[in-house]
């Protein structure tokens, strides 16, 4: 049961990619949404077996990659973290499988699309229940190859597939500190499985590694490569350039790969690796570092973006810089507890969003919408849940997780703790604003489409509003019901051996001591984002086109995403592509070419020429020449014996 | 049951029987050309079915040569024509005896003149690279090895592209060079040891001081088959004028005769100047990865492209073998038949839209995908194998050689994990500006959906690039305890000649 989890989904997408080729859609749609179905009724057996009977298990599939002592195995651990992405996969997956069986229901190529689905979900699956660093690799990639293949799914659109290949690339370089870590902990420790690296971590705590010709501390060293990774993947500050661009994809991939699961991957490997990092404080600095600035950039971006998926990108972005701070400060249950709900909401809102855009004739631009909200109620209720989790009120999944990870963040008592806790403040207040930003310029005011469209806007159908309500569910118990496991008192229980927390890291304790102010902070903050969001966009209307007139320099650097892209433009891909052709010109062709064959083989031609205008015919020539041979023959060897 | 089977002869030369049959054929052209093409296809594949019986009786766990044959040649010189294989040689005539009927299949309609002398040129060099790896005596080894260069030379400069002499002149003339160089050192060994028996070579022992000389000499030889950098610029060129089945033989399996050669020779034979040399090797193998990847980014041209990303892979494999590792040389051994089948399937995708289109530049494609959905299946699962994505067969040689990259220093696995990220961005480049986008010409619209026949070239390469990459164990043991005995003799080496000193 608990391996037919993972590979029903691989069943499901072989076997639709199998349909695919005859056009034969709506059975490759019933197959692929009840392998997953199955997978999460599966999912929440082992969740009640895993988590809340305490029962890890680990399933040996096969021998991988074994040479010499390096062994890599297929191997399925299961354990409370992994019982817990477990819900969190298969049931968003599975939602979003139903959810577009709707909203693809004019593409063509419907077969092939929930072929990539269930693959993705499959190569996620992979991910989560790994055993060793090897096989973690192998879902991060293949995750990896799924977003790639369902960004570029239009892939008749230009921006679509650019975009595609800059998720990948990008990917790549994370994916590059990734694999040198793997080699760094194969180092260390002898051993790149979980439980071998997880006993002998103590013992390592102090051992050094000579990395790039220098004894480092060899637990930093390994902790902060893999990070690399995870920054990667998770669209952490300088590696995110891709998340927003993955918009390209349909919005069900937006909500499955680049909201509730994909991007969690990041921190899901921090908190997996928790018995290792935790004996590497400073990659734990910087892990929270990372995070904080993260959480604070995307934010500030998010307020200024039009694109309404974007502007959701750009929150999930922030939303896991959270992630990422909490597990810096060693509050890993705080971090998969905001993964839990974040996974929830954000889904839901990515699908709301869907939701509008099918509503809108595929209108993504907010200055295009308004005025809708009357005619696409559920939608609009849904959005509201979403935005009201994500902001995080009081009772809603976001108020529960994302305090906690404040709180947390506070009571570590650290510089790096007070800098995330402060940064963290300030991006939600503007989570809250732009919430309600996108809310009001959505669905309320005057229409800003053409009559045209607005005459076709219409509430989703039922495949598609159902999802919603499911993940509304969560979006708004998930919080309030995880509590108590989660970072509650059942804490310790829940978690089990798969995370640990060193006595001397006491934020997660003292997080639920912390002074009333800090508690009541964000609920402040956030309720006057709002307020100012409703002032701003409903009430006084013209105020944000006078802020941004007033601070235009300040607005193109937030519009412009703090100018990532052109940066990396003009430092990596327009230079590669430059120096490969001069490589190409001048060292191959002039230089190699020039100076080996073609340089040797013209000598020779020069040569042979200048030997064949020798033989001229004329005797006097050969006369003269034998004259000179003499003359030098008897000059030799009169300057070498005659002297004597 | 085959145990008194002189198993790796009837192997080696069953493909000239098929020469001789080809040359019995007689009647107008449309004739010869059709029964030439069968007989070539049918004899290739009889030999790859008498090949898998190495393979059923193979046993990894016996050290030394498996399936052995000596008798004299020349009996008073110490040479005799004797064959044999371990876990090293195996795999790659499994490799050669696969490629040659999937490559004469490729060539099925794209080669309509002199089809018989074009068959028999693909036979003979089935043999000779079989033989190649089959030789036991170093002198077979030598003739072999050069034997393949005349059959690959005549391939390309007659059913080549239009620079095909030039292309082939070069391709002969830099192969020739190293060469000469190595049969020198050949020269040198077989006066010192008295033998050229490559077992007793092996634990012969040469000199300190003599070691450096052999070895640069058949570096030289051995670098320009790999290719390495800078003795690589023939290899773009032979790959763009060959036809498809030509580049599919050489980047399968020619390019593979160099990285053996390193394996079978430099490490067991001269192991101290392995080691003295690896920094050289290194540094090397990192400028192959980083220069032509970046000029593979440049190019224009699909085969030149695909050519010089074979030069960057191969670029693994050297690292791989002079870490001197067992995950090195392992991971050197499974890149190359990895790359072996990749390469030719990647080779291959272009032959299948030449043949329609007549053309290899990228510029004059875009929107591939959208006429052609299986071909594109089949090219993006071979574009991820070639960037490394695991669950292929081309992340476990790239995996073992990053593991014993790093055990030799840091700093080479760092340069060579930058292969990771630039692969990936030439490559899905590449698929991007072919497959992707719009529909560029009606010439693009117009174009085929991939035939059976070409399924049948596709399919055995994507289902062993997958079991290689989800079961790598299936090869990685049949080569273990071979690499084992390499370094163990590398490292008895270097400890006889460290006490004499």
């Amino acid at each position: 049961m608990y391996a037919s989890i993972v590979f029903l989904p691989l069943i499901g997408s072989l076997i639709a990619g199998w349909l695919s080729l005859g056009n034969r859609d709506r059975a490759a749609e019933l197959i692929t949404c009840g392998c997953m179905l199955l997978s999460l009724l599966f999912s929440i057996i082992a969740f009640a077996q895993v988590a809340i009977d305490g029962q890890p298990i680990t399933i040996d599939l096969a021998r991988w990659i074994v040479s010499g002592d390096f062994e890599a195995m297929w191997r399925l651990r299961f354990d409370t973290l992994t019982a817990v992405m477990l819900i969190v996969v298969t049931g968003v997956s599975s939602m979003v499988h139903i959810y577009s069986v709707g909203y693809m229901s004019h593409d063509n190529a419907r077969a092939r699309f929930m072929a990539y689905l269930s693959l993705f979900t499959f190569a996620m699956l992979m991910l989560v229940t790994a055993d060793n660093l090897v096989q973690l690799f192998f879902g991060w990639e293949g995750v990896g190859v799924a977003s790639y293949l369902l960004i570029g799914f239009w892939y008749k659109k230009d921006s679509a597939h650019s975009a595609a290949m800059k998720a990948f690339v990008v990917n790549r370089v994370g994916d590059f500190g990734f694999a040198l870590g793997i080699l760094a902990v194969y180092q260390i420790f002898g051993s790149i499985q979980f439980d071998e690296i997880f006993t002998n971590a103590a013992v390592m705590a102090n051992t050094e590694i000579n990395f790039l010709g220098g004894a480092l501390p060899a637990l930093e060293v390994a902790g902060i490569l893999l990070f690399i990774g995870a920054m990667g993947k998770s669209a952490q500050l300088g590696l995110h350039t891709w998340l927003p661009d993955a918009m390209e994809g349909p919005t069900p991939v937006s909500a499955l790969i680049h909201a509730a699961t994909m991007v969690t991957a990041g921190v899901f490997m921090v908190c997996r690796l928790s018995p290792m990092l935790e004996y590497a404080p400073l990659s734990l600095d910087i892990i929270t570092i990372v995070g904080a600035l993260t959480a604070i950039f995307a934010a500030t971006v998010g307020f200024t973006q039009f694109d309404i998926k974007r502007v959701i990108a750009y929150s999930t972005c922030s939303q896991l810089g959270y992630m990422f701070f909490a597990a810096g400060v060693s509050a890993y249950p705080a971090a998969m507890f905001h993964l839990t709900t974040h996974a929830f909401f954000k889904a839901l809102l990515f699908l709301g969003a869907g939701s509008v855009i099918h509503a809108m004739s595929d209108e993504q631009d907010l200055r295009n919408m308004g005025g809708i909200w009357r005619k696409v109620p559920v939608t609009y209720a849904m959005m509201w849940i979403g935005s009201l989790a994500l902001a995080g009120f009081p009772f809603f999944a976001g108020f529960y997780s994302k305090d906690m990870i404040l709180e947390a963040a506070y009571a570590a008592h650290t510089g790096v703790g007070s800098l995330a806790f402060w940064l963290g403040c300030a991006a939600a207040f503007l989570t809250a604003f732009y919430s309600w930003r996108l809310l009001i310029m959505a669905f309320h005011g005057k229409p800003r489409a053409s009559a045209e469209v607005m005459s076709h806007v219409h509430e989703s159908p039922l495949v598609m509003t159902l999802p919603l309500l499911v993940l509304s569910i969560g979006a708004v118990f998930s919080g309030w019901l995880g509590y108590e496991l989660f970072v509650g008192a059942g804490m310790d229980r829940f978690w089990g051996d798969s995370i640990l927390i060193l006595p001397i890291h006491t934020a997660m304790e003292h997080a639920h001591h912390v002074p009333t102010w800090v508690k009541l902070l964000p609920v402040v903050l956030a309720t006057s984002g709002v307020v100012l969001a409703v002032l701003c966009y409903s009430v006084w209307t013209g105020v944000p086109a006078a802020t941004v007139r007033a601070f235009r320099p300040i607005h193109a650097f937030f519009y412009n995403k703090w100018y990532f892209d052109e940066l990396y433009d003009a430092i990596f891909v327009r230079p590669a592509v430059r120096i490969g052709a001069f490589l190409w010109h001048k060292g191959d062709r002039d230089t190699i070419d020039g100076l080996g064959p073609d340089g040797l083989s013209g000598l020779v031609v020069r040569v042979s020429a200048a030997a064949a205008r020798l033989q001229s015919g004329f005797v006097f020539h050969y006369a003269f020449a034998m004259l000179i041979g003499v003359v030098a023959l008897v000059t030799w060897y009169y300057l070498r014996f005659g002297g004597m | 049951m085959i145990g008194n089977w002189p198993l790796l002869t009837i192997i080696t030369f069953l493909p000239m029987i098929g020469v001789l049959f080809l040359l019995m054929i007689r009647g107008d052209d449309d004739v010869v050309a059709r029964n030439a093409r069968h007989v070539a296809l049918w004899v290739s594949g009889f030999t790859f079915v008498v090949s898998l019986a190495l393979v059923l009786n193979f046993d990894p766990q016996a050290p030394g040569y498996q399936f052995e044959e000596r008798s004299d040649w020349l009996p008073g010189a110490g040479i005799s024509y004797h064959l044999g294989v371990d876990g090293i040689s195996m795999p790659f005539i499994l490799l050669s005896t696969l490629l040659s009927p999937l490559a004469i299949l490729a060539s099925w309609k794209a080669i309509t003149v002199r089809v018989r002398e074009y068959m028999i040129a693909f036979l003979v060099l089935e043999t000779m690279m079989i033989g190649m790896f089959a030789s036991l005596d170093m002198l077979m080894f030598y003739l072999f090895f050069e034997g393949v260069l005349i059959p690959m030379f005549i391939i390309i400069g007659v059913w080549g592209g239009a620079r095909r002499v030039y292309a082939a002149f070069k391709f002969f003339l830099y192969t020739l060079l190293g060469s000469v160089l190595m049969l020198v050192c050949m020269l040198a060994m077989y006066i010192d040891a008295g033998t050229t028996d490559i077992p007793m070579l092996t634990s012969h022992g040469f000199a300190a001081g003599m070691q450096t000389w052999l070895f640069l000499g058949f570096l030289a030889s051995f670098a320009v088959k790999v290719p390495m950098w800078p003795v690589h610029t023939w290899l773009p060129d032979a790959h763009v004028e060959a036809p498809t089945a030509g580049s599919m033989i050489l980047a399968g399996v020619l390019l593979k005769m160099g990285g053996y050669g390193f394996i079978r020779f430099s490490l067991p034979m001269f192991p101290l100047a392995s080691e003295f040399f690896a920094p050289l090797i290194f540094a090397l193998s990192i400028i192959a990865i980083v220069y032509t990847s970046l000029v593979a980014l440049a190019q224009s041209d699909m085969k030149k492209l695909i050519a010089y990303s074979s030069v960057a892979h191969m670029g693994f494999v050297t690292i791989g073998i002079f870490t001197l590792t067992e995950q090195g040389v392992a991971g050197a051994m499974f890149q190359m038949i990895s790359h072996g089948l990749v390469s030719a399937a990647l080779f291959f995708c272009v032959g299948v839209v030449y043949d329609r289109l007549h053309t290899r530049d990228i510029g004059a494609y875009g929107g591939v995908a959208a006429v052609m959905p299986r071909y594109a299946v089949f090219f993006m699962f071979m574009m991820l194998a070639s960037v490394g994505l695991p669950g292929t067969s081309g992340f476990v040689g790239e995996m073992l050689v990053l593991v014993g990259a790093w055990k030799a220093s840091s700093w080479v696995a760092l340069f060579t994990a930058t292969g990771l990220v630039l692969g990936a961005t030439y490559m899905l480049w590449l698929y991007r500006r072919v497959m992707f986008g719009k529909v560029v010409s009606a010439e693009v619209e117009a174009m085929e959906r991939i035939s059976r026949r070409e399924v049948l070239i596709f399919a055995p390469l994507t289902l062993l690039v997958l079991w290689f990459g989800i079961y790598p164990a299936s090869l990685l043991d049949v080569m273990a305890s071979s690499i084992q005995i390499i370094l163990d003799s590398a490292a008895a080496g270097g400890a006889i000649v460290i006490a004499g000193r």
